[in-house]
């Protein structure tokens, strides 16, 4: 059943992907002077979840935005006006909670303004969302001044430390994207809405011609991502603990890279999120490991961007499958 | 000879097919075609929709190779390998969708892909003066050469993708449809460029649903009929009804049963609805129980009428009412609401969603129906699908089965089955048999006579014509954007039928 095996192999695929990449390491990685490993170890994976909190999350929303035959390359410069928007609200004695609310409103609020462009104007959503990456970018070195903003301290900081003070084993983030990759999982297979989006990305004459509201779908899809690259802010706020107007330049492409190597199509129609959880941490393991193996920032570069079109090159080939 | 024509400057054949057959699977598309044309001629090729013609096209143009027949050119063996090894050869191809790329100028259009040039650098002069040269024969010399092709009318664009077609000197020029998108006036000033391109001893193919125009222009014509010639002869001393009988007569299978169907109340009405582009005016009335056919040309409007009750077309003029309302502004959504499902001709581009599994593809309209707060029970949806699987005889594995692994037969079932599950008291069915085997078309022509018995009123678009005489009550004839004329079946015959839709009435 040749058919049937490459069905699973595309299904698997990613999750193989994962899997060879922590054997090669795992074998690439030379023990330290003691002969104990430092690669495949406890504390080891504990920093790469943590390492893969942010990039998750954005991942997260990026699926949702994919999967409706979308992109949203606004998404880094959502992350750092999200982390600005957050350190100002601490500096003047807001609350952990309150920042939070706050940073995820304005990633939301950006993304809303994405889709109702999108929307409106009916224009590709990678011109719309390139003109905000420069728009927002610009916004969040206004906002900070052309500077970090530094407050004293916040219960923020604790969120994404492998210090774990309060002993959840792993830091609050990495639970936090455990759980919106669980419910989102949820609302894509089971709600309306879910299969709207996918019905969306698949077809949109077929979704148009059923009744779906295509028009507000997309300007939900994106409020609702924007959503997730606020959260990300925050958590990129609490890894730096300073809002910082000039983070995450480039992110989005980690991002996307993450949701097409989990499997997605940028045709639309097809992804998860289990899968985009895979590529996010694909990702964050290559960079970890190319540390260790003290590899030059360059080489990290080249070899990131070969697993990338690798990636692509399986999500073609699947593509072709089904024609 | 009409004296009107100048002879033909030659009597030599220029093509000549014998026997040519087509398979597409088990799909025989052409059995038997012969097909002879002089140099010098021009040669009308006449067919109802779906009798061929396109697949002829595509074997002279090399964009299929025949399974058996023979093909010459100029006397020796023609077999193009692809569409640029027949320009090569001699024979060109105008295709009824201009091709252009509308950004580049008028000249680089002219000279795509045949560019002069020395080392990869182009020659310009060489360029403009084949590009002149290409204009000045067919009487188009003063066109401005620079201009970008897209600023352009439709008609000059036609005449520089024919400049194209002429850059090689084919022997054998095609021409599908030429005057579809052409006003009047530029219709004669494309005849002047054919009689021009005659008066050469370039052999002409042309392709037309307008009698009238092919026997103005044309020197010979050819008939085919489901894949086959069913004759030949002199155009100008031909009667049309003669042709018409060629193209219509065949035998009618049995294969419309008819449930007994009492129409009822009037459910749904236009009133001198008109959309743009191409759907001028049209006024019916379908009653419930109604089986209701739209019979005319392929561009005479019936889509875009269907469309313009749906709402996926805004209404420029006039009116649609369901049950007696007027609908309000275009919205498929309000209209799955009211009960009408619509069937979109087109199931690969509009109809269905390839990718995506049966059950999700059948339940699109209100998934919600099968859970609560915008959840959706996967178990009830499935089993709603197998339910119309099982009834309909859809061959798949099963309700997660992506769509696009289905036959074209089973994908009209499943995008059929939506309109059943949602349920529609209102079919709009656009081609509803469209590229499906006999066996679905049987099974479909049976699923509609009893959703008329059932009291649903049904609107079917059909360009074959046994089917929409075996199975409507009511057959309305489109022909240029209007429904010029609505009378019960037994009026009707296939032949005045095909008079209305090419506008003899």
């Amino acid at each position: 059943m040749p058919d049937r095996f490459k069905a699973i192999a595309a299904k698997a695929g990613p999750f193989l992907g994962l899997l060879l990449v922590i054997a090669l390491f795992s074998l690439a990685v030379k023990p330290d002077s003691d002969g104990q490993a430092i690669f495949l170890t406890y504390h080891n994976f504990k920093t790469i979840f943590t390492q893969t909190v942010i990039v998750a999350i954005g991942a997260i929303g990026m699926t949702l935005i994919i999967i409706s035959g979308g992109i949203d390359l606004s998404a880094g410069s959502s992350i750092a006006f999200g982390s600005v928007v957050g350190a100002l609200l601490i500096k003047n004695g807001a609350g952990p909670w309150t920042a939070l609310a706050a940073m995820i409103g304005a990633g939301g609020l950006i993304g809303l303004l994405n889709g109702v462009m999108i929307a409106k104007l009916r224009l590709v959503p990678f011109i719309i969302t390139l003109g905000m990456l420069c728009v927002v970018r610009g916004a969040a070195q206004k906002l900070g001044n052309n500077q970090t903003v530094n407050y004293d301290s916040s219960p923020i900081n604790d969120w994404m430390t492998t210090a774990d003070p309060r002993g959840y084993a792993l830091p609050a983030g990495v639970w936090v994207v455990i759980a919106l990759a669980i419910v989102t999982t949820l609302v894509l297979r089971r709600t309306v809405f879910g299969r709207h989006l996918f019905a969306l990305g698949s077809n949109e004459a077929t979704a148009r011609l059923c009744g779906v509201p295509t028009q507000r779908l997309k300007v939900l899809v994106y409020a609702l991502a924007g959503c997730f690259f606020g959260l990300a802010g925050a958590f990129q706020l609490s890894r730096l603990t300073q809002g910082d107007p000039t983070v995450a330049v480039g992110l989005e492409l980690d991002i996307i890279a993450a949701v097409i190597i989990g499997g997605a199509s940028l045709n639309g129609g097809v992804g998860t999120i289990l899968g985009s959880m895979i590529g996010a941490l694909t990702m964050a393991i290559l960079r970890n490991g190319a540390v260790l193996m003290e590899w030059s920032n360059a080489d990290q570069l080249i070899i990131v961007g070969i697993v990338i079109i690798i990636a692509v090159y399986v999500d073609h080939w699947r593509q072709e499958r089904r024609a | 000879m009409n004296g009107a024509s100048p002879a033909p400057a030659s009597t030599a054949t220029a093509l000549r097919l014998a026997g040519v057959t087509k398979f597409f699977g088990a799909t025989r598309a052409l059995r038997g075609v012969s097909l002879e044309i002089a140099r010098g001629e021009v040669h009308a090729l006449i067919g109802e929709n779906g009798a061929g013609k396109s697949t002829l096209m595509k074997i002279l143009s090399g964009a299929h190779a025949p399974d058996a027949g023979t093909l010459e050119l100029g006397g020796q063996p023609y077999a193009p390998e692809s569409p640029h090894d027949a320009r090569l050869q001699g024979v060109a191809m105008i295709y009824q969708e201009l091709n252009l790329a509308l950004h580049l100028s008028a000249e680089a259009n002219i000279l795509l892909g045949a560019e002069p040039a020395r080392a990869g650098v182009i020659d310009r002069r060489a360029s403009r003066d084949r590009a002149r040269t290409a204009l000045e024969l067919l009487g188009h010399g003063s066109l401005p050469l620079d201009r970008p092709a897209g600023s352009f009318s439709i008609a000059e664009q036609q005449v520089i993708e024919i400049a194209r077609a002429l850059l090689t000197q084919p022997q054998v020029l095609i021409m599908d449809e030429p005057t579809s998108s052409l006003t009047q006036a530029d219709t004669e000033k494309l005849f002047a460029t054919i009689g021009r391109l005659r008066a050469q001893g370039v052999g002409i193919i042309y392709i037309s649903h307008f009698l009238e125009e092919c026997r103005r222009i044309a020197d010979r014509y050819t008939v085919l009929k489901d894949g086959e010639t069913v004759g030949s002869g002199d155009m100008r001393s031909a009667s049309l009804d003669h042709i018409v009988t060629l193209m219509t007569g065949r035998e009618v299978k049995d294969l419309y049963p008819r449930a007994a169907h009492a129409p009822g109340a009037v459910v749904l009405e236009t009133k001198s609805a008109a959309s743009e582009p191409r759907l001028r005016q049209a006024t019916l009335r379908v009653r419930a129980g109604e089986i209701f056919g739209l019979a005319g040309l392929i561009g005479a409007g019936r889509t875009d009428l269907l469309r313009a009750i749906f709402g996926l077309d805004e209404l420029a003029a006039g009116e649609v009412c369901v049950v007696g309302a007027p609908v309000g502004k275009h919205a498929p959504r309000d209209r799955w609401a009211q009960g009408v499902g619509f069937l979109s001709e087109d199931r690969k581009e509009e109809g269905l969603m390839l990718v995506q599994p049966i059950a999700d593809n059948l339940t699109l309209t209100k998934p919600g129906a099968f859970g609560r707060f915008g959840w959706i029970d996967g178990r009830r949806q499935r089993s709603a699908a197998q339910r119309w699987i099982d009834e309909l005889r859809i061959k798949c594995r099963g309700p997660e089965q992506a769509v696009g692994d289905l036959s074209g037969g089973n994908q009209q079932k499943v995008a059929l089955a939506r309109l059943l599950e949602h349920p529609a008291r209102i079919f709009l069915l656009d081609e509803p048999t469209r590229g499906i085997d006999v066996g679905s078309k049987a099974q479909i022509y049976e699923l509609i006579g009893q959703l008329a018995a059932r009291g649903c009123a049904v609107v079917v678009v059909s360009s074959y014509l046994p089917e929409l005489l075996g199975l409507c009550d009511t057959i309305g004839v489109m022909c240029r954007g209007e429904l010029a004329a609505v009378r019960p079946r037994s009026e009707w015959t296939e032949a005045s039928i095909m008079h209305a839709a090419i506008g003899g009435a």
